[in-house]
């Protein structure tokens, strides 16, 4: 066994019958799991979601620091926000936060105790994926629709 | 008497109650938390959502009066706050599970703490000038 670069991996020391250390797996077996099952890849992309979101949140502050600093820092962000680039990164963070969000209400019936056998984990994701699509196009058809 | 074996044993080793570690008290209150602050960002984020769609191509006049209004602006800081405390603890959490060196571990965690502090403080200022 080599050394212990992490105390948590004490946790993780079994031995075999000879009474030899081992190395316990660590869960989930990323070499025998199957990542693109439906529940494994929605629960993944919670996280990156929830990270992408997380560097979103500078555009809010940027977009609130520069309507405090006056018109022309504020026309610079406007600037950004309607350019190609900037349209693709708040469509994309608009799924995101709405994918998380959703994804969010999923796993808070979960912590109550609701939803866990495996029919419903798989209708209510397909309902978080769904919900997602429509919520996105319906924020930004009202966009649309303001903006026009 | 009968308890006296069991109030003088523990389970947890003395680097676990160091670090606050274990399965009671401050254990469950990052989880707890998280839980809280999503469940509040539900409604925040909603209301949000709708008013930045409203707020597309919005001159900066129009973009600040709408933030001076008490309600936006109340609603926003907390919508900052909660936002910013929500993803430190979820950052906390990737980086807790993904970050197998234990100095970049903590050094990236209390990074991402005081980049979302600072932010948050940013963006609380920005509409407090312009609310007040």
């Amino acid at each position: 066994m080599s050394i212990m670069q992490d105390g948590r991996e004490a946790t993780m020391v079994g031995r075999r019958t000879d009474g030899s250390t081992i190395k316990r797996p660590l869960s989930p077996h990323l070499q025998v799991y199957d990542m693109l099952q439906l529940t494994s890849a929605l629960s993944i992309s919670s996280r990156i979601t929830g990270a992408a979101w997380g560097v979103g949140l500078g555009l809010l502050v940027w977009w609130l620091v520069a309507a405090a600093s006056g018109p022309s820092a504020f026309a610079t962000v406007q600037w950004f926000m309607s350019s190609w680039l900037g349209l693709l990164g708040l469509f994309g963070m608009t799924g995101a936060a709405w994918y998380h969000t959703l994804n969010g209400v999923r796993h808070l019936a979960w912590d109550a105790g609701y939803g866990y056998d495996i029919p419903s984990t798989y209708r209510s994701g397909r309902i978080v994926l769904v919900g997602t699509v429509v919520m996105t196009l319906l924020t930004w058809i009202i966009a649309s629709i303001v903006w026009a | 008497m009968a308890n006296e074996y069991a109030d003088h044993t523990t389970l947890r080793s003395p680097l676990g109650r160091v670090r606050g570690l274990g399965s009671a008290k401050s254990g469950t209150m990052h989880w707890w938390h998280q839980r809280v602050t999503s469940a509040l960002l539900l409604p925040l984020t909603l209301w949000f959502a709708l008013s930045a769609a409203l707020l597309a191509g919005a001159s900066h006049a129009e973009t600040v009066a709408w933030i001076a209004r008490p309600h936006n602006a109340v609603l926003l800081l907390a919508t900052i706050g909660l936002s910013f405390h929500h993803t430190a603890a979820g950052m906390q959490v990737i980086l807790e599970d993904y970050v197998n060196q234990e100095w970049l571990r903590m050094g990236a965690v209390l990074a991402v703490k005081t980049i979302c502090s600072l932010l948050a403080l940013a963006s609380a200022l920005a509409v407090l000038r312009i609310a007040i």
